[in-house]
């Protein structure tokens, strides 16, 4: 079983080794979940992605237009816009292995 | 928040209530939703969940100025718009004017990945921002129970709806909340538990394969409300609820009469006909001429002027004109001249509510002054006996509302029982005419009773009923030793006493001439016995006059012999004195 999802991911899967990961933090307000949040985010991405990714903080209470267009209900949220498809991941993201299989960055096993 | 007329607590104790629009759901609720509160609204698929809360916002918009929110778990703005078109509802106007929101929230599970705490903020946030621009007084949550299917933590979910509540309260808006039915609970997630202000429930079921929806306040607090199921129906205006109770028995009444065609069922009647505005039942086994007696009612209030709307439930209206041309009756002129107007369906055609929502709309737009149903009880085919009554009260509460002269047929199975639903019926109605076969000497005849009439010096006798090309007529029937005859029984019970009187009258000349006879017979004898004591009487004067004659001869004859013996005189004459009275004795 894991091997075979491993050649799978090994053979076709771009996403681990696409070159810029473009990340959306969706959060309202400075909250201790969204503080939390943020720095879970940029340990993994430094510990996973170093170099390759960019992390945007959005703040629904400043710009609330914005929840639509991605659908946002749950905060904090963090949005995979690149690479495609598009992956959600709600929480404060202190479960690092649930965010990297989110990210599509580990498989799930 | 204006008060509504009927309650009686002073408006500070009243609950501030939010009027929804929809027909009849503010009736039962008095006034509409709690303002400012949530209201739960649950139901099976198919109910009309989502119409009735796109409705709640529409009528908002349109007729009480408050602009609404739809946030919509299930379908998208585009969907949402198309599927209430349908209905007369203009959601994109309504969206382009800034009147409504339209929100659709999209949640899929397999995108998302949980990981740790989290809140329901982003929805919040984006709640607000749908209300906040154009002043929402007014939001709709259709279904948030897509909730639980999107999010995996129910607890986290819980506690984040507890406090959407709270913030909706807070905001002062009135929501509706839509939710599945669950199986053992009024929703399938419990929702119920966190809206407690006011909580109703739809229902779609089929009883004998008609469908019917129902709609049940299940729970107001603080409120007063009608606690019965409502039929309620989708009609192309939206929603109705049709609440029996809502309208009350305070109809205007007249004292005007209207005729009913045939002059001596006025007659009848207390001599002017029905009562305008009355509701009339007309009840009797088939081939009684039920029709017929509508169709001349029908007949002469279009002749008078007044506009007729004829429902007919058994016979297209080409055969009903045809046939009643049959009885004298001409309806095409009357149809051209527009105050006459025939609506025809198969009661299998649609649901009882369908049906009654159908005939409104007709009243409505006809504006008639009198209506026909033929027969109400072809409707019972299309619900149950007390789906039919409730139907019956309603239509009769509507058009007694309107002053409309009603006359229902009513169809009954035979024999003198009169079935249980006409009982429960005619308590509704305020004439009932009987139209009755009675059946001997190898015939059916037609009799017509009135069993009653409200507030009228109504006939107690029975009439008989005869149909001829000439039209209906009402003629005494014969009751006499032998019962009430009727047909050609009567005819010959006529004949009968006719040929009695007859010989009864011979045999009493035949006896005064008999008399007569003898009469003449004494008078004659009579005259006999006169003419015989007449001629006694000459002879006894003939007798006399011979006896005075033979004295003046004797005396004559005695006064000549003494002269010739010329006795001494003076001797003579006294000696002559005494043979005078020898001869006297």
């Amino acid at each position: 079983m894991k091997t075979r999802t491993v050649k799978r991911l090994k053979s076709d899967s771009p996403r681990r080794s696409a070159k810029l990961w473009q990340l959306r933090l969706y959060v309202a307000g400075q909250t201790p979940k969204s503080l939390t949040a943020f720095s879970n985010l940029k340990e993994i991405c430094e510990d996973h992605l170093k170099g390759r990714y960019r992390i945007e903080v959005l703040d629904l209470l400043e710009q609330p237009q914005l929840s639509k267009g991605d659908q946002i209900l749950a905060i904090p949220t963090l949005v995979r816009k690149l690479p495609q498809p598009v992956r959600k991941i709600i929480g404060d993201l202190s479960s690092t292995e649930r965010v990297l299989v989110g990210l599509d960055l580990r498989s799930a096993d | 928040m204006k008060n509504n007329g009927h309650n009686f607590l002073p408006p500070a104790v009243c609950l501030p209530k939010c009027p929804t629009g929809i027909q009849g759901l503010d009736e039962i609720t008095g006034g509409g939703l709690p303002r400012g509160r949530p209201t739960l609204v649950c139901g099976g698929a198919g109910c009309g969940k989502t119409l009735f809360a796109v409705e709640f916002l529409v009528r908002g918009a349109t007729q009480f100025s408050e602009p609404g929110v739809f946030l919509s778990f299930e379908e998208t703005d585009a969907e949402l718009k198309a599927n209430v078109a349908s209905l007369g509802f203009d959601l994109a106007g309504l969206v382009r004017r800034k009147k409504i929101v339209l929100d659709h929230v999209y949640i899929e599970r397999s995108e998302i990945t949980e990981t740790g705490e989290y809140d329901l903020e982003g929805l919040f946030v984006r709640l607000n921002h749908a209300i906040d621009p154009i002043g929402a007084r007014r939001v709709v949550l259709d279904t948030l129970e897509a909730l639980f299917a999107g999010l995996p933590n129910e607890a986290i979910l819980r506690a984040e709806l507890r406090r959407l509540f709270r913030w909706l309260k807070d905001k002062g808006v009135t929501a509706v909340i839509t939710a599945e039915r669950g199986r053992e609970q009024l929703t399938r997630h419990g929702l119920e538990e966190y809206v407690s202000d006011c909580v109703i429930l739809l229902d779609h079921r089929v009883n004998d394969q008609i469908a019917t929806r129902h709609l049940r306040v299940v729970k107001y607090r603080g409120a007063l409300h009608g606690t019965n199921e409502f039929p309620f129906l989708i009609g192309d205006e939206g929603l109705s609820v049709l609440p029996i109770t809502s309208l009350g028995l305070n109809h205007k009444v007249s004292n005007g009469r209207i005729s009913s065609g045939i002059p001596r069922l006025d007659a009848m009647l207390g001599g002017r006909g029905y009562f305008r505005g009355s509701s009339i039942l007309l009840t009797g086994t088939p081939g009684t001429g039920k029709t017929s007696v509508a169709a001349y009612f029908a007949q002469a209030a279009a002749q008078h002027g007044d506009r007729v709307l004829f429902f007919s439930f058994e016979e297209s209206p080409n055969q009903i004109i045809r046939n009643m041309r049959s009885i004298g009756l001409h309806f095409e002129p009357l149809i051209q001249r527009g105050s006459l107007r025939f609506h025809a369906a198969r009661p299998t055609l649609c649901g009882l509510e369908m049906h009654l929502a159908t005939m409104f709309k007709e009243i409505a737009v006809f504006e008639p002054t009198v209506v026909m149903v033929d027969p109400i009880t072809s409707l019972l085919a299309a619900g149950t006996d007390h789906e039919t009554k409730g139907m019956v009260t309603r239509l009769i509460d509507f058009l007694k509302g309107r002053q409309v002269t009603s006359l229902f047929t009513s169809l009954t199975h035979g024999g003198h029982a009169l079935q249980q639903s006409e009982i429960a019926m005619s308590s509704l109605m305020d004439s009932w005419l009987l139209l009755q076969d009675f059946e001997g000497n190898g015939e059916r005849n037609r009799v017509l009773y009135v069993l009653k009439a409200r507030g009228m010096a109504h006939s107690n006798q029975v009439r008989e009923f005869l149909i001829s090309n000439r039209g209906i007529d009402l003629v005494d029937a014969y009751i006499g030793p032998s019962g009430v005859l009727t047909g050609t029984s009567r005819v010959a019970q006529a004949v009968r006493e006719k040929a009695e009187a007859l010989a009864s009258r011979q045999e009493a000349g035949c006896r005064k001439r008999e008399l007569e006879r003898k009469h003449a017979t004494l008078e004659q004898q009579i005259a006999g016995l006169r003419s015989e004591y007449e001629s006694e009487e000459m002879e006894l004067r003939r007798i006399e006059e011979q006896v005075g004659t033979r004295t003046r001869v004797l005396t004559a004859e005695r006064t000549e012999l003494a002269r010739l013996r010329h006795a001494d005189a003076t001797v003579a004459n006294r000696r002559q004195s005494k043979p005078k009275s020898k001869s006297q004795r």
